[in-house]
């Protein structure tokens, strides 16, 4: 579906400085420095995955994106999206994929939503069957019933999301890029977003490649991340692979009777200690759950105990820091 | 072109949701070119003509020239204020459509106010035209057609060209306004009273001289000699635009390979 | 007052970091002056007749109106004052202890002050060099120039004070752009800014003299180059002192009736 090859991306940045002098210097001569923004990134998507594309602010994920997306062309590498090359044949491209730019609207601000989706149905050069029977679709699943006849500018921004995402999968795209499609959403309208983009997936079949900063997102509708970091690209592979090495450790919290001595685990390191209550540390690669959870029941009388797994979040904070980004 | 009726009928329902906003804006737009044309009237008044041109014939020139600018800046509005789609990055949106970048950046934006600018030169193309003994023929009224045409043509190419230079810099771009408004200003009056240099600038370069003054000397039987040339002239208003939209593919390669 | 001293100070720092914008809008200002010039030269050649103003004063009268273009447009709009008028933000300014009327008016000062200081001195500088007829005289004499110099510092608060007058009308429409490009199209017509006062119809005349506006570009580029004659510019300073006073205290009193009537409604 998606082949990307060596994909590098060089962008000049204008220096600014200050003071009067300098400022009219800049006027007729100005410095530049090389930014690279993606070096060598080359990975695949199979046909209807859901890809996590993350890494922290300004690591080349919005960069790809538009590579793929076919509005930049990359200095050198390939790109191979359903037979296409973004940057060459746009318009014939883009006509089978869809995007969303979270923190942009696509759609008009003043008029009824559904005005907004009739015009991109022109523009798409739509069919009128196939835009009734999406639209019908896209009605149901978004529950868009009521706020679909609403000026843009009264919704709420969760409200305005689901229309977003509507509004790119009028013309039924086989790949949907989504730029941080969850930000600035409230919980409940998060997990409203995230249960649609896993049913288009699973119903239509479309592929969707997600950049977010909620790592949420990722445990809920990802099977894969790609990490990217400084323009490189650091990490490709799924979400248990990363939990089997980084989710090695675990924290035990344990609940008992009064007790004044302190406990003693051997392999175990006690992060916080009360005569009811102790926060333990283990990592299961030097010692078994077992035996930690054994050693504690000797020694005082259990009465709840809580075996934590690290968030993903968590996780994904210790691979920056392995890669130092 | 159903599309881009599309977008006129999206944009209008758009500025209708500010109903009083906008008859005060198009009432505000109409006497913009009333107050220029109030002037020019009291300076002939004082002056009675100006070099053998009397006030109706140079009314005709004005009206000719304004109602261009009107139509270029209700139309061709998205280009004129290019500059704000490139900063907020609205222009990555119309590269992931599949329909051509002009149609969409005119698509992107209509100033209908702009209706009233056109309205007070309509009325002033109208009495002029009642007032100047001209003999009517099929080819004059064609001209004069086309010479409103030709001049929403340059007026478009003109804003197209700044909003090319959008994808380099987006500082610096008020230059467009000594062609656009400067333009307007100037060819407003019969060119033959300016220096050879203006002249001659806006008849090769900028062709308002090829679109108002020319063919308004057929128009007026003020010709000598073969007429055709004066009648073909408005024809360089589509002369400039194409090299205009060469530039602004250019510009939006430019985009691509660096993005914003 | 040191509070309005450093918003004065930083919307001069603003304003002078848009040069790219200045240059370019000094380019057109000259361009427009060169179209001015010979419409007036062309108008000028056809007739010996006895003009109410000579062509050199005339040129000279263009050449100031271009150069100082930002100190007399009416047009010169403050998005972000309009944007806190009708959001209703502008409860927040009056949570600060310096008087709004002030605050504003130096910030409106400063926005003209340094958009013309960029503009002006390119412009005078050229136009004086350039060859006859475009070039500019040097100044009558030197008491002309410095009654030039007041007069149009004068001119300067009083266009100051008549926007704030504007500004302070859009907390009663509440829709800014209309009404304002009315108010602004027929001030700059009677300041003299579309054609020179001496050129109107007397009747005009008549009516533009009893007006405010000519008192800030007429009146001062007149007074350069001598057409006014220097006792009766003293007369125009005491007029534009009289103007000044009236229009800020017009301002001033109109300002606290609309806040106090805001506060009441709560916004």
């Amino acid at each position: 579906m998606i082949t990307i090859n060596g994909i590098s991306k060089t962008y000049q940045v204008a220096k600014r400085s200050s003071g009067i002098g300098q400022a009219f210097k800049s006027l007729f001569h100005r410095e530049y420095t090389d930014v690279e923004a993606l070096n060598d990134i080359s990975f695949t998507v199979k046909p209807g995955e859901i890809v996590g594309y993350i890494g922290p602010n300004g690591a080349g994920k919005s960069t790809t994106i538009k590579v793929m997306s076919g509005i930049l062309v990359p200095d050198s590498g390939s790109c191979t999206i359903m037979g296409y090359t973004p940057w060459k044949d746009r318009v014939a491209y883009v006509r089978n994929i869809g995007v969303v730019f979270g923190q942009r609207s696509q759609l008009w601000w003043d008029v009824p939503v559904i005005d907004s989706f009739e015009l991109l149905r022109d523009i798409y050069k739509v069919p009128e069957q196939e835009y009734k029977a999406n639209l019908a679709l896209l009605t149901e699943t978004l529950e868009l019933q009521d706020i679909i006849g609403m000026p843009v500018r009264q919704l709420s921004l969760g409200q305005r999301m689901r229309c977003e995402i509507a509004a790119s999968l009028l013309h039924s795209p086989s790949i949907l890029f989504l730029d941080e499609p969850t930000i600035g959403l409230d919980a409940a309208s998060k997990i409203a977003v995230r249960r649609f983009i896993r049913t288009i997936n699973e119903e239509k079949g479309v592929t969707v490649i997600l950049t977010t900063h909620d790592m949420n997102d990722i445990e809920a509708l990802a099977q894969r991340i790609i990490l990217i970091g400084k323009g490189k690209l650091l990490y490709d592979g799924s979400i248990d692979a990363i939990r089997n090495q980084f989710g090695t450790r675990k924290t035990i919290i344990a609940l008992y009777r009064q007790q004044e001595a302190p406990l003693k685990i051997a392999g175990a390191v006690l992060e916080s200690w009360s005569p009811e209550r102790a926060v333990l540390s283990v990592d299961t690669e030097q010692v078994l759950i077992s035996e930690v959870l054994i050693s504690i029941s000797q020694q005082v009388e259990l009465i709840d105990i809580i075996i934590d797994t690290p968030p993903i979040e968590d996780m994904i904070i210790q691979l920056y820091k392995e890669h130092q980004i | 072109m159903r599309l881009y009726w599309k977008y006129i009928v999206i944009l209008f329902k758009s500025q209708m949701q500010y109903r009083t906003s906008f008859w005060l804006l198009t009432l505000g737009q109409f006497l913009v070119p009333f107050s220029v044309f109030a002037g020019l009237y009291f300076l002939f008044e004082r002056f009675g003509q100006i070099q053998g041109w009397n006030f109706q014939e140079v009314a005709l020139c004005f009206s000719i020239i304004h109602m261009a600018f009107a139509i270029s800046e209700c139309f061709a509005r998205g280009f004129d204020s290019f500059s704000g789609m490139v900063v907020n990055g609205e222009f990555d949106r119309v590269l992931v459509r599949p329909r051509s970048t002009v149609l969409q950046v005119l698509g992107s934006k209509f100033e209908f106010t702009r209706v009233g600018r056109l309205a007070q030169s309509t009325l002033v193309l109208i009495w002029a035209i009642s007032q100047l003994p001209i003999e009517w023929t099929m080819l004059k009224a064609i001209t004069l057609f086309f010479m409103v045409i030709s001049g929403f043509f340059i007026f478009a190419g003109i804003f197209m060209l700044a909003a090319a230079m959008c994808f380099w810099t987006i500082q610096g771009l008020e230059v467009a306004n000594i062609f656009t408004d400067g333009g307007k200003e100037m060819a407003q009056y019969p060119l033959n009273i300016y220096q050879k240099w203006v002249t001659r600038f806006f008849t090769f370069i900028i062709p308002f001289g090829c679109v108002n003054y020319l063919p308004l000397l057929y128009i007026l039987d003020k010709t000598t000699g073969n007429d055709l040339p004066y009648i073909l002239a408005p024809a360089a208003g589509i002369v400039f635009i194409a090299p205009c939209m060469l530039v602004w593919r250019v510009g939006v390669r430019h985009y691509r390979s660096t993005g914003s | 007052m040191k509070a309005y001293v450093s918003v004065f100070k930083l919307r001069l720092y603003h304003g002078l970091q848009y040069r790219a914008a200045a240059l370019a809008g000094i380019a057109t200002q000259f361009f427009f002056g060169f179209i001015f010039i010979m419409v007036y030269e062309a108008f000028y050649s056809q007739s010996t007749a006895a003009f109410p103003i000579s062509l050199s004063q005339l040129i000279t009268y263009v050449w100031l109106q271009q150069a100082f273009l930002a100190f007399v447009m009416l047009w010169f709009r403050d998005n972000e004052l309009f944007q806190l008028i009708t959001s209703g933000n502008v409860a927040y300014e009056l949570c600060r202890p310096s008087g709004i009327y002030g605050l504003w008016y130096a910030k409106l000062l400063a926005q003209r002050l340094s958009s013309a200081l960029l503009r002006s001195m390119p412009i005078l500088v050229i136009a004086y060099i350039l060859p006859k007829p475009y070039g500019m005289p040097l100044p009558h004499n030197s008491v002309s120039f410095l009654l030039f110099v007041l007069t149009l510092l004068l001119g300067l608060l009083m266009m100051v004070s008549l926007s704030m007058l504007m500004y302070i009308s859009v907390f009663i429409t509440l829709s800014p752009a209309g009404s304002l490009l009315m108010f602004a199209v027929i001030g700059e017509f009677l300041a003299g800014m579309v054609i020179p006062v001496p050129l109107m119809p007397t009747w005009l005349q008549n009516i533009v003299y009893v007006l405010p506006f000519r008192w800030a570009a007429d009146f001062p580029f007149r007074v350069y180059s001598g057409h006014i004659p220097q006792d009766e510019a003293l007369i125009g300073v005491a007029i534009q002192i009289i103007w000044l006073v009236l229009l800020v205290g017009l301002g001033k009193y109109t300002m606290t009736r609309v806040l106090r009537k805001i506060v009441v409604q709560g916004g």
